[in-house]
């Protein structure tokens, strides 16, 4: 292994623009990552992640910017001189070679002896549950075994960086489900930082220590996976992972407290919005699943009036669409099956709601909504 | 983490140099080397025949006047209207007897459709002297048919020399290669709007124009440009049933070998060019509208079987794979007839070429020598460059320009290659802006390296977009894996490229050497009298009134050919069989 370094710069990213012709594909992009930490890029299609991925690989070089690998500037480097293990998407292993002289390959040449580079991929092959199919071609063996093949060919050379492009979108659901679980584990045992490129934002907070959400060629947000779901930072970020309520045209009376119509909400959990002045107009906003029923205690703070409009069953849970007003967006709310049954909800029943002071979140404008001004959601 | 520690301790760095990135270097080098070869083998000397269209005879510039001249001369302007009347009525007639053909080996019950489609692809075997040739035997004027069998039955005289004979030739030589196009065309379909357009209560007329025709639309154009080309610029064929009608091909011929006017050569040459680059032009332009309609995930189209439509279509084929093997039997029997239509005694007096021009064996085995060089030259040549081309990054514009120059070929003619060629090697050099340059490849004028040249340039098109379309079908990121490991790009190259595109190799190799054995078009300008060619003997003899052995050599040069597809198809049945392990479907 290399001589420890400061952990915190490890891989660092230094203001990285890329721009294809008058297209702007990244913009002044900056992280850095930890030794050992497993950052997902995540971000709808076309936002450049996978450009980002290709440009600390060395596949791409930036416009401008830097890039480090444990202090050591890269920016110029070929893939070939930074020695990054990568997953394509396609996992691009050889069809004419067996898993064997695939997981070789990059071994072969290097003055190692035979069985050195035999015991090397014996040790690979057992890393990644494949023992005794090394014989086996890419097109005799499952979506998931060449999947694991093409990580055991990424790690054969000891990379100082593991990337991964979309590892897990060609993989039927059980599978990916199955692999996610495998590939972190094998990532905490080797101790590889490892970088994975996705859009499935299960994906990257099932996987991930941190996750990049990027935007339109602009990192938006930089957080742990309970961070980036409970504090969103944008509205954006809001409604691309998981399902959001935005309850829009509310007042800042002060810090702490909006009104909506004639109801007053607290807020906790209040952080840019404090730069708001008093009488400013703010987005409110909610998930559906802390949307929390209340049949007693009708005196709590937060408590707004609904009618219910429309009922869909999921199964375990119910999603609840709530009238809350005249002038407002219907509310979504999920509730588990068992509490609709206990109450004995139906439709168009009066409902009293608690919108939970600590579970609210407040945004000062009112962009990046959806143009049929629904309910933002992005399920899973 | 032991297993990532234990082998790091033996794992040694890159060398600096191949950390440094020579490899890009090299890439580049390789590309522009390419370019250069191109500017060479095809764009100078091209462009050394245009300007000598607007040359009078001492190389002094007279503008337009040899134009002028051209088309004020009724007896050189006239072949152009033939030309396109003959390429015209050929096309028509090849493309529609071909999408039958193609119809029923696609979308009917027809039995034995691999035998059908060989027999069918007999001409691209063939020079297409021996079809003219072979036309002689049957419709010439002591011809098989014309003499109602030696006189059994009474015959009939289609007038065989002039136009219709052209026209009998030029569609045995393009129906194979329409229908092949075509039948590509019709097997990429989906079965599914077959489906629906029947659950839609479409009737089968319906069917077939909304459905299946604008399906093929882009295939239907590919086969009308390509038999429009192949029938406008060939030579064989004219020259031996032209009679007295003169077409633009044969014209270059006589102006350059009868004349020795070279200018009115290459003005001719150029006239031939115009029509042949527009079709070129307009076919690319229309396939590059050309989007995937056919999803990946498709329904291949299963026909049913009907006893009416499989019968009709049945006798159809048969009656064309008839036509077309009587043609080569006819021509097989004259070959071994001692002196027809006297003496029928079959034997192999015209094999032994005594006493007939041309160059008898030696022009043979010189020509199976060219044909071998080019297809393992052209073939090496081509997968590299289509590689180079395909597979890099950056230079992006001088890949581009690679990329269209090796598209060119396919528009233009043999003649007009090997015209060109003339111009150029034989140059003794050239005046740059008062400075005279000697010309530093006038050493390969009447060499074989020459030829095999002309081969290579002449049929560069197919094979580039055969090996263009193979390397397509790989990962495009098999280069970043063998990057990112360190490895050469030209070790993988060798590991995984090749060996996956071997199929297409070969393929390419075969349609070098199959082209290049039977093509007269390029060499007849080129060879020597020290290199004799096989094609070229047989324009000769046929010209001496050497019928006989013409077809006799014809008959060697479809022997070989033959030869070499069937050890083609050998050599692809092993590769198969090798390669099934890593073709399966997953």
């Amino acid at each position: 292994m290399p001589s420890m370094q400061n952990d915190a710069a490890y891989l660092r990213l230094l203001d990285i623009t890329k721009r294809f012709g008058a297209f702007t594909a990244l913009d002044k992009l900056s992280f850095g990552a930890d030794r050992g930490e497993f950052i997902s890029i995540l971000g709808p299609s076309g936002c450049g992640k996978t450009t980002l991925l290709r440009l600390i690989a060395g596949l791409e070089t930036q416009s401008e910017g830097r890039v480090e690998i444990q202090g050591r500037d890269v920016s110029k480097l070929p893939v070939s001189a930074r020695n990054v293990g990568i997953v394509f998407q396609s996992y691009a292993l050889f069809p004419n070679l067996n898993a064997r002289d695939n997981i070789a390959y990059g071994l072969v040449g290097r003055g190692l002896d035979k069985n050195r580079i035999r015991q090397r991929v014996d040790e690979l092959l057992d890393l990644v549950g494949l023992r005794g199919m090394g014989r086996q071609f890419p097109a005799q063996l499952s979506g998931g075994q060449q999947q694991r093949v093409a990580l055991a060919r990424a790690m054969a050379l000891s990379p100082d960086l593991l990337l991964l492009d979309e590892p897990l979108s060609a993989l039927d659901a059980k599978v990916r489900v199955m692999l996610r679980g495998e590939i972190r584990q094998l990532q905490q045992r080797l101790g590889v930082t490892t970088i994975m490129v996705t859009h499935d934002q299960e994906e990257a907070l099932t996987m991930a220590d941190r996750i990049l959400v990027i935007n339109q060629g602009r990192l938006v947000q930089n957080g742990t996976p309970r961070e980036i779901y409970d504090r969103p930072a944008t509205p954006f970020v809001a409604a691309f992972i998981g399902a959001m309520n935005f309850i829009e045209n509310a007042v800042k009376v002060e810090n702490g407290c909006y009104r909506i119509g004639s109801h007053h909400l607290s807020i906790s959990g209040e952080n840019g919005s404090r730069n708001l002045a008093s009488g400013a107009v703010a987005t409110l906003a909610i998930r559906p699943e802390d949307v929390m029923i209340r049949v007693d205690e009708l005196e709590m703070p937060n408590i707004l009036a609904s009618r219910v409009e429309q009922m869909e069953y999921r199964g375990a849970n119910f999603r609840l669409r709530l009238n809350i007003g005249p002038n407002q967006r219907p509310l979504e709310a999920e509730v588990p099956a068992e509490k609709v049954r206990r109450l004995n909800i139906s439709p168009s029943m009066p409902l009293a709601i608690q919108l939970p002071h600590d579970r609210l979140r407040v945004y000062a404008s009112a962009k990046h909504r959806c143009n049929d001004g629904s309910l933002c959601e992005n399920t899973l | 983490m032991p297993i990532v520690a234990s082998t790091d301790a033996v794992l040694p760095p890159l060398p600096l140099w191949r950390a440094l990135d020579h490899e890009t270097w090299l890439r580049r080098l390789l590309i522009l080397l390419l370019c250069l070869w191109m500017l060479v083998v095809m764009v100078l000397p091209i462009f050394e025949l245009l300007s000598m269209s607007f040359q009078d005879a001492s190389g002094r510039f007279v503008g337009l006047a040899n134009f002028i001249l051209y088309f004020s001369t009724p007896a050189l302007s006239n072949s152009l209207t033939n030309s396109l009347f003959v390429a015209a009525a050929t096309t028509a007639t090849s493309v529609g007897l071909g999408f039958g053909f193609a119809y029923a080996l696609t979308r009917t019950c027809l039995p034995a459709k691999g035998i059908f489609k060989g027999l069918a692809m007999m001409p691209l075997f063939a020079p297409t002297l021996l079809n003219g040739i072979a036309l002689v035997y049957l419709f010439g004027r002591k011809g098989l048919i014309t003499k109602g069998f030696f006189g059994a039955i009474p015959g009939i005289d289609i007038h065989l020399y002039g136009t219709v004979g052209i026209i009998i030739a030029e569609v045995l030589y393009t129906f194979p290669q329409a229908m092949l196009i075509l039948s590509i065309a019709l097997s990429l379909t989906d079965a599914r709007l077959y489906e629906a357009a029947a659950s839609l209560g479409a009737g089968r007329m319906r069917i077939f124009f909304t459905v299946t025709l604008p399906n093929i639309k882009y295939g239907l154009l590919s086969a009308v440009f390509v038999c429009f080309i192949l029938s406008f610029t060939d030579f064989g064929a004219p020259k031996v049933v032209g009679g007295n009608t003169h077409i633009l091909a044969t014209d270059i011929y006589k102006q350059v070998i009868g004349q020795q006017n070279f200018v009115m050569g290459a003005v001719v040459s150029v006239v031939l060019l115009i029509p042949t680059a527009a079709a070129f032009l307009v076919d690319r332009i229309v396939q590059r509208r050309q989007t995937a309609t056919i999803a990946a995930r498709s329904v291949p189209l299963v026909p049913v079987p009907s006893r009416l439509r499989d019968g009709i279509f049945f006798g159809y084929c048969s009656l064309i794979a008839v036509a077309i093997v009587g043609f080569y039997l006819v021509a097989l029997y004259a070959s071994l007839v001692k002196v027809w239509p006297y003496d029928l005694t079959l034997g192999g007096w015209h094999y032994h070429f005594t006493g007939t021009g041309g160059g008898g064996y030696r022009a043979f085995f010189n020509s199976l020598r060219m044909s071998a060089w080019s297809a393992v030259c052209g073939t090496a040549l081509t997968f590299a460059s289509a590689y180079l081309i395909e597979k890099s990054t950056g230079m992006r514009l001088l890949r581009q320009a690679a990329y269209l120059l090796s598209m060119l070929p396919l528009a233009l003619p043999g003649l007009v290659i090997g015209l060109a060629y003339i111009f150029f090697f034989n140059a003794p050099g050239w005046s740059v802006g008062g400075v005279s340059v000697p010309n530093p490849f006038n050493w390969v004028y009447g060499t074989m390296v020459i030829l095999v040249m002309s081969n290579i340039v002449h049929f560069y098109t197919v094979g580039f977009l055969t090996a263009t379309t193979a390397l397509k079908q790989l990962d495009r990121e098999f280069e970043s894996v063998s990057a990112a490991m360190g490895v050469p790009f030209y070790r993988t190259f060798a590991r995984v490229t090749v060996p996956i595109c071997l199929p297409a190799i070969l393929e390419i190799g075969m349609y070098y050497f199959v082209n290049a054995m039977a093509t007269v078009s390029a060499v007849i300008f080129l060879y020597s009298a020290d290199i004799p060619l096989a094609s070229v003997a047989v324009a000769n003899m046929d010209d001496a009134g050497d019928i006989a052995p013409a077809c006799a050599m014809s008959m060697l040069i479809v022997a070989a050919n033959l030869a070499v597809r069937i050890f083609y198809s050998l050599v692809t049945r092993g590769l198969r069989q090798r390669s099934q392990a890593w073709t399966a479907a997953a």
